[in-house]
């Protein structure tokens, strides 16, 4: 759970990537865990199986030192994309600060990132989230694909964004937009600690 | 003479980034509105970062929106060479008319026009000739305008009137979107992470950053598979440092770009975290300054900042407003009883709230209300008749409806008529009303507070406390002849009282105007009420009035004692209570019961010597209860004549 805490001078953000299978979810945190040096991070907890598919998630804890006198830590957690998965789903979502939804940007995965959309939505519901208050962002990984098979960000937003959230069209893989979106998720949660803390 | 414009260099095929945004976007609006948005636009960049290929693009723009625009694109150089052709042909005119004559003229490579003292002149003249006529011109030039050597400086100021950008060296992700689009153009794909590689090194401009991906491109078509990071390092040589990193993996490959990222992050997160969890700074600077402002002490809010950790800012900042609304409370409390004291310091601070409260509680208690009428002349005991009836309807009026109907009212009648009687009575039926302060007491008591309050530097204070006041009742007001200070008090009182509708009652001797020493603006105020006369006692009032002290003294009320006190020519009321006192003192002497002879003895006989009167009757001839605190003004003497009026005697 996030948390600013005054007395023990203590930031801590739970971010989750939320998305259908193979969106590449878990490629973000690599990404992210290749470029943070390793004095910063934490090990990266990830429970695959043997085809590289999130089996259980991922856990990716990220010291950013000290931030105006708060010790910062960010918590990047994946979720597993199939659909059969929605329990740990549901369990990595708790207490989310903020999240990540990574959609798949061929055509042919439309449906399935509007399914996880959707499922996203009812998983927040059954914590008591609505989707609309919580820090959400949306990635277009896979934007590195040939164009024939894939929409492009206009055509995404169109599709997905209705909640016209911040968007970012990504390369996982390469790291483009990798970190935009880290970025993003961040600003957008910790200024919701900000205004939601109960001691500032 | 003049270049023709290349197609590849359109705004289409350029790749904007942060350093040359500006640029384009004003190219653009040049392109769709030439000659009006900024004129001349002066573009200025390193050799190879896009002046060119903009200036180009500008031209196809241009076009593309109005195909029967006239468009030159040429560098200076060819200006030059085609000025020179023309002068020696003989055709100088022709050669300006025919500029002159351009919609669109685009001039690349105007540094060069240091040291060319007659060219300047020339295009100097060009550009003013285009502008007049609404003709755009667009210049490039590797450097500012300020910065070409020996340029006059008309063309500075002239090319400086316009708009003058500039355009940088593109940052890494605009360097990635360069080589992609370019090897795109080129129908080559490379292995992920080798343009990456080659963007990372910062090459000085476009044109090396082209001739690095060309080199890739040859190589990678005479090898059979497809080059990966690595073989792209090597071929470009990329410095060692960079290719030892390169060479350790692909995925660590992009490590210098990587902790950028990391950092960058970093840097971004800091800032939000600043704004976020120092908000409460900014709420608690933002409560100081506003408090501090309204003039209220913030020591308590600025130790807050002083802390690191902050417990509960906002309640913190919820107690100190909630202390500061209990000071205004207390201070507008104050202001009314005493406005001197509202001023106090104490109530602009919130960390002496203890002070505050004693103060305010001093202030309350110190805030008497001002004197009220006597509860010795109730209004029941004021005896009508027909010579006071005008002056007791007057009153009964003045009690039914305060300050609405005669507002101010004046009694006046000679001494011993019954005006303070009646004063007073009127103020107690006031007195009666829901919320009422009634200030009722002599002119002088008026004159002593306020000469005591100017003494006690509580004029304020005074003032406030009658303005309070819902009724103002002042006996004897001649006696503020000559007090000018207490007239403009009452000046000032009398107009604020009256405008709020309270009701004023007076009594004077005399008529208003007979009256000496008061300023005529009172005089005319008292005027524009109603004067009420009290008239010398008639036969019949006189008869009720003896037998009221008759029946207050127990005195059993004989006809003939009655008949015979009332038919004695008195003038007043209080004589004649002074009559009945002698009378009834008289037969307490004698021990003999009050009679009509007795009565005659005492009053047309030697009186007894001594028995005139009693101590406790020196000062009034009215019969006063100890309590009842009326001091009589008979006895006091409040202006002194001059010492040669004054008769002296010698005592032997």
């Amino acid at each position: 759970m996030s948390l600013v805490n005054f007395t023990t001078r203590e930031i801590t953000c739970k971010i989750v990537y939320y998305g259908p299978g193979r969106s590449g979810k878990t490629t973000n945190l690599h990404y992210i865990y290749g470029r943070v040096p390793e004095t910063r991070r934490g090990r990266m907890v990830s429970l695959a199986t043997q085809t590289d598919r999130t089996l259980f998630f991922d856990f990716l804890p990220i010291d950013l030192g000290q931030i105006s006198g708060f010790s910062t830590r960010f918590q990047l957690y994946t979720v597993p994309g199939q659909v059969y998965y929605n329990a740990t789903r549901r369990l990595v979502l708790q207490g989310a600060d903020g999240v990540v939804f990574v959609g798949d940007s061929q055509a042919r995965q439309l449906d399935e990132n509007i399914e996880s959309l959707q499922n996203l939505q009812s998983n927040l519901l059954e914590h008591g989230v609505d989707v609309r208050t919580l820090p959400l962002i949306m990635q277009y990984n896979k934007q590195d694909l040939p164009r024939e098979l894939i929409l492009t960000h206009p055509e995404l937003d169109d599709a997905l964004n209705f909640r016209s959230v911040p968007s970012f069209p990504a390369d996982a893989l390469h790291g483009t937009g990798v970190f935009e979106t880290l970025k993003a998720v961040s600003e957008l949660v910790l200024k919701k600690l900000a205004t939601g803390s109960p001691a500032a | 003479m003049t270049s023709a414009l290349n197609p590849r260099f359109s705004f289409e095929t350029f790749v904007v980034g942060s350093a040359n945004r500006l640029a384009v976007t004003a190219g653009r609006t040049v392109a769709e509105n030439p000659g009006s948005a900024y004129n001349p636009l002066f573009i200025y960049s390193g050799s190879g970062l896009g002046k060119t290929h903009v200036l180009m693009a500008i031209g196809h723009a241009a076009k593309t929106i109005a195909a029967q625009l006239n468009i030159e694109y040429l560098t200076l150089d060819e200006y030059v060479e085609a000025f020179h052709a023309a002068i020696a042909a003989g055709q100088g005119d022709a050669f300006r008319r025919r500029f002159q004559n351009v919609d669109v003229l685009l001039v690349d490579d105007v540094q060069f026009l240091t040291n060319r003292k007659e060219m300047q002149a020339e295009l100097l003249r060009l550009t003013e000739a285009l502008q007049q006529s609404g003709h755009q011109i667009v210049l490039a030039s590797d450097r500012p305008p300020a910065e070409i050597a020996d340029l006059d400086e008309r063309l500075i100021s002239r090319f400086s009137g316009g708009l003058v950008v500039d355009m940088g060296i593109p940052d890494y992700e605009t360097r990635v979107a360069i080589l992609r689009r370019k090897a795109e153009e080129r129908g080559t794909s490379f292995q992920p992470g080798v343009l990456e590689t080659v963007a990372k090194v910062e090459y000085p401009n476009v044109r090396e950053l082209m001739g690095a991906l060309n080199r890739l491109i040859a190589f990678q078509a005479v090898n059979e598979s497809p080059m990966n990071a690595e073989a792209a390092s090597k071929v470009l040589g990329i410095p060692t440092a960079a290719s030892a990193t390169a060479a350790a993996s692909s995925v660590a490959a992009p490590s210098v770009a990587s902790s950028d990222e990391f950092s960058q992050f970093l840097t971004d997160v800091t800032v939000t975290v600043g704004k976020a969890v120092e908000a409460w700074r900014a709420r608690v600077t933002e409560a100081v300054l506003r408090w501090e402002g309204e003039g209220y002490r913030t020591a308590r809010l600025e130790k807050l900042l002083d802390q690191e950790t902050p417990a509960a800012v906002d309640d913190a900042i919820a107690a100190y407003v909630q202390d500061v609304e209990r000071l205004k409370a207390l201070e507008a409390e104050v202001a009314v009883l005493d406005p001197q004291a509202a001023g106090e310091k104490v109530f602009r601070d919130p960390d002496q709230m203890d002070e505050a409260e004693a103060a305010a509680a001093k202030v309350r208690d110190g805030a008497a209300p001002p004197p009220g009428p006597s509860a010795a002349f109730p209004f029941e005991s004021y005896v009508a008749g027909p010579s006071n009836e005008v002056a007791l309807n007057a009153a009964r009026d003045a009690i039914g409806k305060p300050g609405k109907k005669y507002n101010p009212l004046v009694i006046v009648g000679r001494s011993g008529l019954g005006k303070t009687h009646l004063l007073n009575a009127i103020g107690l039926e006031l007195a009666k009303k829901k919320n009422a302060v009634v200030a009722c007491l002599s002119t002088q008591a008026f004159v002593d507070e306020l000469i005591a309050a100017i003494d006690g530097n509580r004029v304020d204070w005074w003032r406030a406390r009658y303005r309070r006041a819902t009724a103002l009742l002042l006996d004897d007001i001649h006696l503020l002849a000559g007090k000018e200070r207490t007239q403009e008090e009452l000046f000032n009182l009398f107009n604020q009282l009256v405008d709020a509708d309270r009701q004023l009652v007076f009594t004077a001797p005399a008529h208003p105007n007979t009256l000496e020493g008061l300023e005529e603006r009172i005089v005319s105020r008292l005027e524009g009420g109603l004067v009420a006369e009290l008239a010398e006692p008639d036969k019949e009032l006189r008869r009720s009035v003896l037998e009221r002290l008759l029946t207050q003294q127990r005195i059993p009320m004989e006809p003939a004692l009655l008949d015979y006190l009332a038919d004695r020519p008195i003038d007043s009321v209080r004589s004649l209570t002074g009559v009945v006192q002698r009378v009834v003192e008289a037969a307490a002497a004698q021990d003999a019961p009050v009679t009509a002879g007795l009565a005659r003895d005492v009053l047309e006989g030697a009186p007894p010597p001594g028995a005139r009167r009693t101590a406790g009757l020196r000062t009034s001839g009215i019969v006063v209860s100890s309590a009842g605190g009326v001091r009589s003004r008979e006895k006091m003497v409040w202006d002194w004549p001059a010492s040669s009026d004054r008769v002296i005697e010698d005592l032997r």
